[in-house]
């Protein structure tokens, strides 16, 4: 710990990730970059890799991403913690959040 | 993973830009129809236009396949009388539409004439517009003939209306029994746009996608004379686009968030997205085209960045024949946007404030939720798998709710009515307010320019964008087929060019999400609930400081932050409009939604008119036109539609 050399990094923009890729899935077609009508991510230079994340804070949450990826589980959607919601079994009355 | 300080951290240094970079090379098109924004009613307008044979092209600023407010889908083909089921006459029903003050009668009248012919047309691509696989027998409204699935929307009321002018007990003459409207269909929104931009492709329009457009070209670079071309960026290459064309066709929306901006949820703060930032009024604006209806504004409601993004429909939680009960489950007499209440959208004022008394006095228990497990199950299944499953965003918000377990047969959905408190007057937002004037062909007032959908004054939905972009594509290509070629002014585009890449030239000073809440506070203090000669004077003193002292600041380290600092431009355009606008109206309307605190008489007769403002010579003239001063709608419609075919059977 004491050796790891740090850079100097501002804070990152929050929230940071509106989507979650699985490295183990996604492979890297890009598809979910090309149908972002905001331009959230970027291809990953390495080919085959997930894409990176350049402008999360400029997602809409639309979910195209999402919805059009062809391979299930590569990629997640994930609400800002303060946008996710709520619902209550009718019968136990229990509470569960996203 | 998959962030990019995951990648900065794993690499040591930041990505390279995964794109060439070609800032300052240009590239020259040419176009008979050229279509700015690649929307529904754009991606329309080039399919109508393309069927005529005509060289089109298309410049969208995102990726057409999934561009827009209805990108993701749309789940309500609305206001559809031609439709088989439909109880009511289209010319009555566009009439009926088109009595709400400050409405577009010429973009109704075409709705409801057209869209029906559109829906089929949409089908005929491969748009799923009818329950084929018979998932919902037995629920209200879907009809086993057709397998069209009607909406409890608008069935017997039409909320939209002001209360007093309210359809409820309103006798057609074309359905004197008072039977159900039947005037809106749900359909498969998700599957729309990707058939869109494939018959585009199909039909050999010509797609430039990631361009956003920043300028229209005129004859001799002159406001107010003939449109010629565009101008555009290439948001991944910073690459400079001239195009060349015989007409235009504005398609590019409206504005979204003027008022507000949250700087950490940037592309969330409105029902729509970043994209849609007014570019296309504000170049419309430059070149000289009359607008109207600007001062007019709406609340923004949802989708802030500071509340939760659901819908706010009737009880909401979520909308369409869900019963909102209480914590304690008990029904909360909200209207439920059903087939018992016959499509209310929003809860009377009566309503609204009894539930608030009754949660005060301890009636009613916060939160609310919507009971879906209440429902018969295929009602359930049809709002919440085909309404929520298919429009637009709301897509993978039910996807995402199932995927972490929620189950509507079982659970209650959370509301957040109430304990998340109303949106501030001061978040305003105008797109569905103002926009461009157009006559009966869609034109605009300059010639060889063609407006469509939200960028219209006063839009609606929908199959509204896709009638009327439709509509728009065969009259710019009727007449780029009889207009000579067009001469674009080099001068004009080199100092368009000069002005979209000032920002890269900087690589320090004020950045585009400070420059947007600069605006949108100035549009807060000087714009918004109260509204007086001297504040609104302040608002264009604050704007115009802006211009001044801090537009000049504006730094875009590459090619897509320079596209959202292009878009700050368009904004801070569209404020100075819409306060010019607000200035010329002296005189308080609830439809417009516009408090003018020293003239506050409400709605007088004498005002019950749209102003028009456009730029001469540079210097903001306006001008009035009556209510209905597109005169006999179906006259009118009929006189220049004689050659109207229907359906289109071409291959
Ligand atoms: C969440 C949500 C749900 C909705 N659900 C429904 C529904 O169920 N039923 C219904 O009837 N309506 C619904 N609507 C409304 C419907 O989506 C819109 O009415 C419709 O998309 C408007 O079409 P348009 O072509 O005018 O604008 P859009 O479809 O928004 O298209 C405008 C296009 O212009 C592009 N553009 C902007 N600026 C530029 C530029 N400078 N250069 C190039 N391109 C540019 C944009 O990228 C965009 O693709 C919904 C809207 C939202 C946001
Ligand atoms: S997440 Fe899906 S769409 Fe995106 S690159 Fe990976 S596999 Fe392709
Ligand atoms: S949710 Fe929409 S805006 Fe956000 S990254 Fe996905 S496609 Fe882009």
């Amino acid at each position: 710990m004491s050796s790891q050399k740090l850079s100097a990094i501002p804070n990152v923009v929050t929230p940071n990730a509106p989507v979650i890729f699985n490295p183990d899935i996604c492979n890297g077609c890009n598809i979910c970059v090309e149908v972002c009508q905001i331009d959230v991510f970027i291809p990953n230079p390495e080919k085959g890799k997930p894409p990176i994340i350049l402008h999360p804070d400029e997602c809409w949450y639309g979910g195209c991403c999402v919805n059009d990826c062809p391979r299930p589980g590569a990629i997640t959607f994930n609400w800002p913690l303060q946008q996710r919601g709520y619902w209550k079994n009718k019968a136990t009355g229990e509470i569960h959040q996203i | 993973m998959s962030t990019w300080h995951d990648y900065f951290k794993e690499q040591g240094h930041a990505p390279d830009w995964p794109y060439p970079i070609r800032f300052d090379q240009e590239q020259e098109i040419d176009a008979d129809v050229l279509v700015i924004g690649g929307g529904i009613a754009g991606c329309w307008a080039a399919i109508s236009a393309a069927r005529q044979g005509l060289n089109v092209v298309l410049a969208e600023k995102g990726d057409t396949v999934r561009s827009g407010a209805g990108g993701p889908g749309c789940d309500h083909w609305c206001d559809v009388p031609a439709n088989p089921l439909s109880n009511v006459d289209p010319d009555e029903w566009a009439r009926h539409m088109a009595e709400r003050p400050y409405c577009n009668g010429i973009g109704l009248q075409i709705q409801c004439r057209e869209n029906y012919d559109t829906l089929l047309e949409l089908e005929q691509m491969g748009g799923k517009v009818r329950d084929s696989g018979d998932e919902y027998v037995g629920a209200q409204g879907r009809d086993e003939k057709t397998k069209f699935m009607i909406s409890p929307r608008y069935t017997k009321v039409h909320s939209y209306v002001p209360v007093d002018e309210k359809t409820e007990g309103k006798i057609f003459a074309s359905n004197p029994e008072g039977k159900l409207n039947n005037v809106v269909i749900r359909v498969w929104g998700s599957t729309f746009k990707p058939v869109l931009k494939k018959e585009c492709q199909r039909l050999g329009v010509k797609i430039f996608d990631r361009v956003m457009m920043t300028s229209l070209l005129t004859e001799n670079g002159a406001q107010g004379a003939r449109v010629v071309g565009a101008t555009g960026l290439n948001s991944r290459t910073g690459e400079f686009m001239i195009f060349k064309s015989k007409s235009t066709i504005l398609a590019t929306s409206g504005a979204g968030s003027i008022w507000l901006i949250s700087t950490e949820l940037g592309g969330y703060c409105n029902m729509m997205s970043r994209t849609i930032a007014g570019d296309g009024t504000a170049m419309a604006w430059k070149a000289g085209a009359e607008l109207t209806t600007m001062e007019s504004t709406g609340i923004v409601r949802i989708a802030v960045g500071y509340k939760h993004k659901w819908y706010t429909g009737a009880g909401d939680a979520s909308y369409e024949n869900v019963p909102i009960v209480d914590a304690n489950g008990k029904r909360v007499p909200f209207p439920i946007q059903g087939w018992v209440d016959a499509g209310y959208m929003v809860p009377s004022p009566e309503v609204e404030q009894a539930v608030r008394e009754g949660i005060l006095k301890g009636e009613y228990a916060l939160p609310f939720y919507g009971d879906f497990p209440a429902m018969p199950e295929v009602e359930r299944n049809a709002t919440w798998k085909l309404m929520l499953g298919e429009e637009s965003t709301t897509k993978v918000i039910t996807k995402t709710f199932n995927d972490a377990g929620y189950d509507p047969s079982r659970d209650l959905l959370q509301s957040y009515r109430y304990i998340e408190g109303n949106s501030l007057a001061q978040w305003r937002e105008a797109s569905y307010g103002g926009g461009i004037l157009v006559d009966w062909d869609l034109k605009t007032s300059l010639e060889g320019l063609y407006a469509a959908g939200t960028q219209m004054f006063s839009p609606e939905d929908h199959s509204y964008a896709a009638a009327t972009g439709r509509y728009a594509g065969r009259k710019a290509a009727a007449y780029a087929r009889q207009v000579g070629e067009p001469q674009i002014s080099r001068e004009q585009a080199v100092l368009e060019k000069a002005r979209v890449y000032a920002p890269v030239k900087r690589s320090s000073g004020m950045e585009w999400k400070e420059l947007h809440a600069g605006i949108a506070r100035a549009m807060q203090y000087y714009c918004s609930e109260f509204k007086t000669e001297s504040l609104l004077n302040m608002g264009l003193g604050t704007l115009r400081k802006i211009e001044e002292e801090s537009v000049p600041l504006l730094f875009a380290l590459d090619p897509h932050k320079l596209m959202r600092s292009l878009e700050d431009l368009s904004l801070l355009t569209y404020a100075q409009i819409v306060t010019h606008a607000s200035l010329a109206r002296k005189a308080s309307s609830i439809p417009l939604n516009f408090q003018r605190i020293d003239y506050p008489a409400l709605d007088p007769p004498e005002w019950r008119k749209y102003l028009t403002l456009k730029l001469e010579n540079g210097k903001v003239k306006a001008g009035e036109l009556p209510l209905a001063f597109w005169g006999d709608m179906k006259n009118q419609y009929e006189a220049r539609n004689k050659d109207y075919t229907g359906v289109y059977k071409g291959k």
